[in-house]
Formats: structure tokens, sequence, C-alpha cells
């Protein structure tokens, strides 16, 4: 195995335009690479090498041609909770088993139209409601990353599988979603760049729906600029999607590297848990250090409401996706299992079809929406929701971005919090506030804690403005220089 | 307020999912766990507070009243479950 597919996704796209190297044989690599490290980090759902080597022969006639877009030749992985067309999608359940969708999402669509390379589905926890990625019914990915002790840890959820991918080097690039954190706390659990942007910046058509007004699909990547380049090449008006923002989509990748100078960022008081390990307190302050010494000034904010946008995440989100996973009745799709009559059909085909936190989640949105109950949580909840995004708005009257923690902790043994849901939930606290009020997002690598584990940074802007974003993730990724990666065992 | 195992019955009922019958106690544990975990909520002051439904700032988008898919019956049928002669076959609904 060569080095090929160590490099970034900015420099292979330049080696494959200069023709050092063609799709095809990166494809061929990239492939055999994914399918022998399979057994051990068990992150893929699905293959199709005749897609795959397809899609790679038409990106080198391109490229023969002088032409080709801004991911031209890259093998790249998809999260399961996308549509690709003719291949499985199940979005890591049994209800969707044997599912090929006659279709493309938005997002993918985009991604092949920019020249990319489908490679693999990756997996996730079920329907993306995890942080762990062990409620995948392909059972838990493994992160390539392993305790001081050689425990396995997980990689984070839900996106765990994109996430891998990306930190062992498999692919160049993968898409996540991120609900509530999905994207970056596995992005800071891997040492990866886990990207969000703005709500409505990616298509959602074509993405399997968990809770739609939360739902942001972005990319992972080795590096702040291929992140940009990634979420450039699936950001976009779709008039599928009726949440799609209409705007012009800046030049994100552009932004990486202009001067962070003079820039206000915001360190909001309440990022901090009880239990949170000092160090990374620490990365933080680290960071914190960096930006200044980069020239920004720093200014101390308070986000008053953060405590409360978990709860109020744990009513919005079940609510709405009880609402969206009402289609899985083994009518028209997915497997169904026969009872005596249609009720009984559709309630045992959903039992055996849904794992158990999907059904949790389904019935605590449920009873929130039920007649006399609504009001005090689906409703109070909303309005929390409110002042969430009353928060962010006053503080950046105040600041250009926030730098916060990706995550309370580090990546944990598997298994060590699957009993508890709260202690599972919590995992988001830091991430949740964003996907609340639609803000960009994003976590870059910052350091690594005593046991040699990945630490990362958040950073968030106010509406559609992404490119500040990239130029703060790019001036930390400078000062972080940050180039550890987990020792190979898979 | 906290649920009973009746009150997880029903909502399985209203969630069409069968009962779960030897994990009712359970669910019964975790669901009141999370809803006492929830109830914090009721600390924060809403009073005048418009509810937030969606970040989307502007107005629902509107396209042309006209055809603009279909004639794709045997994709659409491509992964049902049961199809015959071009339709989904379902239980019988009506009596």
């Amino acid at each position: 195995m060569s080095d090929l597919l160590k490099l970034s996704l900015t420099d292979v796209t330049a080696k494959l335009r200069a023709r050092e190297v063609s799709a095809t044989e990166l494809a061929k690599e990239a492939l055999a690479a994914c399918r022998s490290a399979q057994g051990a980090l068990n992150a893929f759902t699905a293959f199709d090498e005749a897609k795959t080597m397809a899609m790679a022969k038409a990106s080198d006639e391109r490229l023969a041609r002088g032409e080709g877009g801004l991911l031209e030749g890259a093998p790249l992985a998809i999260k399961d909770l996308f549509a690709v067309e003719g291949v499985s999608t199940t979005a890591s359940s049994n209800i969707l088993k044997g599912f090929k969708p006659p279709y493309e999402s938005s997002v993918t669509q985009s991604w092949w139209d920019n020249g990319g390379v489908f490679l693999c589905k990756t997996s996730m926890d079920e329907f993306a409601m995890g942080s762990s990625n062990e409620t995948s019914n392909t059972g838990p990915v493994n992160n390539p990353w392993k305790g001081a002790k050689g425990e396995t840890l997980t990689p984070g959820g839900s996106s765990g599988g994109s996430a891998t991918a990306v930190a062992a080097d498999l692919c160049f690039g993968a898409t996540g979603t991120d609900t509530g954190g999905s994207i970056r706390q596995p992005a800071s659990f891997t040492g990866t760049v886990g990207v969000k942007g703005t709500y409505g910046r990616t298509s959602r058509w074509g993405a399997i729906a968990f809770a739609s007004s939360l739902d942001h699909p972005g990319p992972f990547a080795k590096t702040v600029k291929d992140g940009a380049m990634l979420l450039q090449a699936m950001s976009g008006h779709d008039p599928k999607d009726s949440t799609s923002l209409p705007n012009e989509v800046p030049d994100f990748v552009a932004a990486c590297g202009r001067s962070v100078k003079g820039l206000r960022i915001g360190v909001p008081k309440e990022y901090r848990v009880d239990g949170m390990p000092d160090e990374i307190e620490q990365a933080w302050q680290q960071g914190i250090e960096w930006l200044k010494a980069a020239g920004c000034e720093i200014v101390d904010i308070s986000l008053p409401h953060t405590k409360y946008a978990l709860p109020a995440y744990y009513i919005v989100a079940p609510a709405e996706a009880s609402s969206n996973l009402a289609r899985y009745d083994g009518m028209r799709y997915g497997n169904r299992v026969e009872g005596k009559d249609l009720t009984e059909t559709y309630e045992k085909t959903r039992a055996s079809g849904f794992g158990t936190e999907v059904q949790r989640r389904i019935m605590i949105g449920t009873y929130v929406l039920s007649a006399g109950y609504y009001d005090a949580y689906y409703l109070r909840a909303l309005k929390v929701r409110t002042r969430i995004l009353q928060d962010f708005d006053q503080a950046f009257e105040k600041v250009d971005a926030i730098l916060t923690p990706s995550a309370p902790s580090a990546a944990f043994p598997l298994g060590s919090k699957s009993n508890d849901p709260i202690a599972m939930y919590l995992n988001d606290v830091f991430t949740v506030t964003a996907n609340l009020a639609g803000v960009p997002a994003m976590s870059v690598p910052a350091g690594l804690d005593k046991d040699g584990l990945p630490l990362g940074l958040q950073i968030i802007t106010k509406a559609l403005d992404e490119e500040t974003m990239f130029t703060v993730g790019a001036a930390l990724e400078d000062a972080a220089g940050f180039t550890a990666k987990p020792a190979k065992w898979w | 307020m906290s649920v009973t195992a009746d009150d997880v019955r029903r909502i399985a009922r209203l969630a069409r999912l069968a009962e779960p019958k030897d994990r009712i106690d359970t669910l019964v544990g975790e669901l009141n766990g999370i809803l006492a975990w929830i109830e914090q909520l009721n600390e924060v002051d809403v009073e005048g507070v418009e509810p937030m439904t969606t970040p989307v700032k502007f107005p629902l988008p509107q396209r042309e009243d006209i055809v603009n898919d279909g004639g794709i019956r045997d994709k659409v049928l491509a992964n049902a479950p049961s199809s015959e002669d071009g339709f989904f076959v379902v239980p019988k609904s009506v009596e």
C-alpha cells in the first residue's frame, strides 16, 4: 500500500490534476484499504465496486481532457443516511434492510457533480440517534484511536463510520449529518475536522430524516481547507428542500488563510460541565492563547440558557423524529412483519424493525406531543429554543466567533455509557446549541490528552458566516500544528 | 409529571409499536428519568416568548402548480415488501 491515501484532499486533487496519479488507481487502492480495515474497524455498511470504478474511469476521462470539478477523482465515503442510487441505504436500521433507493440525495449528487467518486457507505447510530455508534444494526464502529491500555474506544456518533474512515486515511472526505453534534463530537473523538454550515446551507433532500428542523448535512475532512472544499461542494440552493437557503454560497476555501487579526472571539463561561477533565479546560485555554497570539481580541461572554439546550433538544428532536419515523409502516418499502390485521402489522413491523434507542425516542416524542402534554413539554421547549437563539444573537453583537470545547470528554470505551441514556445524551452538551439556533459550527483537532487521545475545539459563528468560521478554524489548525495519527492496528 | 406502566402501553399504542411486554418496567424507569431531567426547563422564563419551530427566516417557497415528476411506477414499487400487477399489496384495511 502506498502513502497516497495519507494525503489531504487538497494535495491528492492537485496530484490528480497534474496526472501524477489516476482516479482509477486511487479508487482501487482506497477500496482495498477499506476492505482490509473492515474486520477491525467495522465502519462500512456497503460497497459497490462497479459503481466506484465506473465513476473513477469517468473522472480520469475528464482529467485527461483538462476538465474536472473541485473534488475531481477523490474517493469519498457516504454516511448510510444518504440515498445513493442503487446502493443499500438503511440508516443502519433493520427496518430499511435491503432498501436500495432509485434516486440520489442532493448532497451526494452535488459531490459527484464536483467530480467526487463514491467509495462506500458508512455505519452510524440507527437513524442518527446516538453518540457512540453503538446503536447501529451492524454493531459498533471501532475508533482507530485506542485507549492508553489498549481499550477499544467509540469513534463517537452518530456519524462514527464516516469519522473513522477519515481518521484511518481510508478516504479523502466523508459525509455526515449533525442533528445535535453528530459530526462535531465524532470529529473531536477521532482527530478529524467536522463541519456543519448554517441550517439550510446543505440540502436535506434524500437524507433520511431524523429531526427536520435540526438536521444539518456536512463533511468530515483531514484539514480545515479540505473541510471548506467539501462543504463548498455540497452547499447551494435546492428547490427540492423547502428549507434550503436561496443565498449565494460564498467561497469557503478562500476564507481559509485570511488573517484573524482584530477578530473578536467570544469565550462563553457556561461551556463547562461537572466532571469535565482538566485537560479539556486546558486545551480550551490553549486555543484562546493561540488566537490571542494571532491578533484576536478575546471577549468574555455569557450564553445563559446553554444548560437548557440539551433538555429542550430531547423534546424537540424526539417529537420531530416520532413524526418523521411514522412513515416506516412496512407498506411501501422496508421490512414488513405480518399481523392479524393492519394495526397489528404496523405494530409488529415497527417493534421488530426499530432498535431500542429509536423506540425510546419515538415514545418520548409521542408522549410530549400527546394531548394534555403538548403545551407543558413541546411548546415550552420551542420557547426555550427561542431563548437559546436570542443568547447567540446577543453574543454576536459583541463577537465575530465563539470558541468552546467540542465535547465534554475524549473518546470513551465502547459499552461504558450504553446503559444510561442521559449520560450518553450529555455528549452533545456543547454542540446541541448550534443545532437549535441553526448557526454554523465546526470542530478542529487541537491536541492530545494524557492518554494520547485527540481533543477538538469548536468554533461557532453567526448564521450565513461560515467564512469567519473557516478563517478562525484555519488559524487554530495552524497554531495547533496537529499532525498526530492513530498507530495502525487495523 | 411521571409515567406509569399503563402510560407506556398507551404511548406504545399511539406510536404503533407492539407492546414491549418484557421491557415495560425498564421503559417506565427510563422515561421517568428522562422526563425528570427535562423538568428543569420549568426554570426558564418563557413569558411572552414566541416558540421557534425552525431556524429558517424566509417564507415557505412556492413553485408552479404543474406536474414535474412521475412516470416511474416500477421505481416506486421496486422496494415494496409486496407488490402485484403494478400495485402495492397491503393487508385489508376496510371491512
